[in-house]
């Protein structure tokens, strides 16, 4: 009881803040189901009449769910790429010696220092003249290439810890460097895999200016440029942009929810190792 | 890309040399040259491509006048680094950039760290907070400055709304389309934003800590500021490194959120870096000179990184405990 009480500030605290990073969301939510009319007269309120028709002519509609598909598509493909080429290399990282190992690691390192910005404009050009250029594969290999750096250092970190005595008894079972990668470091390492994987696919699903550059046909349109596309088009119809902009939320919310531990399981993992 | 927040001290930067014992039983195995480079070439080649050669082109590029069609031809010299120093656009990119990094610092940093603190004790509906308060860092950057780009939209947004409705009318303002108050709007976003992600980072460093310290302190009769000033805070201080080089880093390359709600202006003054680079390489087709900008942008961020990572993280390597020695006082 006493406890309680000596409480009740931080409670107090974190019931304003929390009111404060709940609002704008709930905000959107409730917007969605009035008309953009009502949102005029009522903005704050809860709607006079729960209109659904925000939210399901977008849930009716081909092209929301072609982005979602393309948003789907290229954050699984690119983790896919990332993980697999990066975990080659932390693995002989991790378990050779071999000369220019450090000088070849930190070249891979100074990567986590790139901001995208800095190369967006020669990649483009890149892009353009090997005719990436409205194709998935020009957004997934850049992005791919700019995780490397982050998912060899998470990944070389987890290897490392896999005790020599299972890389002995492996070789004296008569496997090789290869054997030894696949057959007992992938399955052991699974989690930081799961790890790894999650960062890159909330990576991709988040990219904006990449797929802005590289799509200027609909048809690839990834969730984000769709959005902003949206509210450029409807920007006078606050209401239908306010449901547009909670669906395209809620993908990654529920993404959020299913692989929460693996997230900030690799966040805290990576920011307090050392 | 935003993924760039994790960072790992042992590896980054200069090359830290690896546990002796370590290199030893590395080299008894597998030691052919060969082989252990054979595993490195699907990334050193998506690497090399993707993002080391565009780096180096953009060097190349920043000592041309260039449009971008064609190839480069028009040699000038540093003169697309001069015309830098003396915008008033860049060099005012910067002013907001280093404006941003301090109160990103100096508000937003503080502020996740007593929620940290806050959310590290037993509390109802701890889990509840925690998943609040970090559930914006997932959103992505456009869908989240497009919502509060709504917002705040003058006179007829929320924010406005409600202060009239309140009799605050007069606090209202144009936020995102005013000179005097975008960039104050565009952190408070960044802060919504990104607070949680520190605030995370700091949990976990917190669920780190011995609680036999913190008991021997309440022994030893320390109240709850100087337990936090004499334990939690310096054996927290590798984690409070790393989530300034973060928010650092992140202030530099500030693009997206700003992209979809202001586009830099009104007239420049909420622009980034990033957003004159891209101005000028797409919008007007002065690609040698936006070379120049993400030139000057990357060595701006490999020499804070380096600077940092020499002078502020090194000690780390040494365990946390030693940051205790001059931290204590």
């Amino acid at each position: 009881m006493k406890k309680n009480l000596r409480n009740l500030p931080v409670h107090v605290v974190l019931v304003v803040v929390g009111a404060l990073m709940a609002v704008p969301l709930l905000y959107a939510v409730l917007s969605g189901f009035k008309t953009t009319d009502e949102l005029s007269r009522n903005p704050v309120g809860l709607p006079e009449k729960w209109v659904t028709s925000n939210y399901t002519d977008i849930l009716g509609s081909s092209s929301f769910w072609q982005m979602v598909g393309s948003s789907t598509f290229i954050a699984i493909v690119t983790a896919v790429a990332v993980v697999g080429v990066s975990a080659l290399a932390a693995f002989s990282f991790a378990r050779f010696a071999f000369r220019g190992r450090e000088a070849l690691f930190t070249l891979f390192t100074m990567g986590l220092m790139f901001p995208f910005a800095v190369v967006a404009l020669p990649l483009f050009l890149l892009l353009r003249s090997l005719d990436l250029l409205d194709n998935p594969l020009g957004v997934i290999l850049p992005q791919a290439a700019f995780g490397i750096p982050v998912t060899i250092v998470i990944l070389r970190g987890f290897f490392r810890e896999i005790p020599a005595e299972l890389e002995e008894a492996a070789t004296l079972d008569g496997c090789g460097p290869l054997g030894f990668f696949w057959r007992v470091l992938l399955p052991m390492a699974r989690p930081a895999l799961g790890t790894v994987s999650v960062l890159a696919v909330v990576g991709s699903w988040n990219n904006f200016l990449l797929p802005l550059l590289v799509f200027t046909d609909p048809s690839w349109w990834t969730i984000p440029i769709g959005v902003q596309q949206f509210q450029g088009q409807y920007s006078a119809e606050y209401a239908r942009v306010f449901a547009y902009l909670v669906l395209a939320m809620v993908p990654a919310l529920v993404f959020y929810s299913v692989a929460e531990r693996q997230l900030v399981g690799g966040l805290a993992a990576g920011a307090t190792k050392g | 890309m935003t993924s760039t927040f994790v960072k790992d001290d042992r590896s980054a930067g200069a090359g830290t040399p690896s546990p002796a014992p370590e290199k030893a039983r590395a080299r008894r195995k597998w030691g052919h040259w060969f082989t252990a480079f054979a595993f490195q070439v699907p990334a050193l080649v998506l690497f090399g491509v993707l993002v080391l050669l565009p780096m180096l082109f953009a060097v190349y590029a920043s000592f041309f006048r260039w449009g971008g069609f064609g190839w480069p031809s028009e040699a000038i010299g540093f003169d697309n680094y001069t015309r830098l120093l003396k915008d008033d656009v860049f060099l005012g990119d910067l002013w907001r950039g280093g404006l941003l990094i301090g109160l990103s610092v100096g508000l937003q940093l503080p502020f996740a760290l007593a929620l940290a603190v806050a959310l590290n004790q037993k509390l109802r509906g701890r889990a509840v907070y925690r998943m609040l308060f970090f559930a914006p860092y997932i959103l992505s950057e456009a869908i989240t400055g497009i919502l509060f780009g709504m917002l705040f939209a003058p006179d007829d947004g929320f924010a406005d709304q409600v202060l009239s409705n309140i009799g605050l009318g007069g606090l209202g303002g144009k936020w995102f389309s005013d000179t005097s108050t975008v960039l104050a709007t565009l952190f408070l976003v960044m802060m919504w934003k990104y607070f949680g992600f520190h605030m995370m980072l700091y949990l976990a460093g917190l669920q780190s800590i011995p609680a036999e310290l913190k008991e021997a302190a309440l022994i030893d009769g320390a109240g709850p500021w100087e337990r936090f000033r004499h334990i939690t805070l310096p054996l927290l201080a590798p984690t409070l490194k790393i989530s300034v080089f973060l928010s650092v880093i992140g202030a530099i390359q500030l693009f997206d959120l700003v992209w979809v709600t202001t586009s830099g202006g009104p007239d420049h003054h909420s622009e980034t870096m990033a957003v004159t680079l891209f101005q000028y390489g797409f919008k007007r087709y002065q690609v040698g000179y936006a070379s120049a900008i993400s030139v000057a942008m990357f060595v701006i961020s490999l020499v804070f990184a380096l600077v940092y990572q020499r002078y502020v993280l090194r000690r780390d390597l040494e365990g946390a405990t030693t940051t205790m020695r001059g931290g204590g006082s």
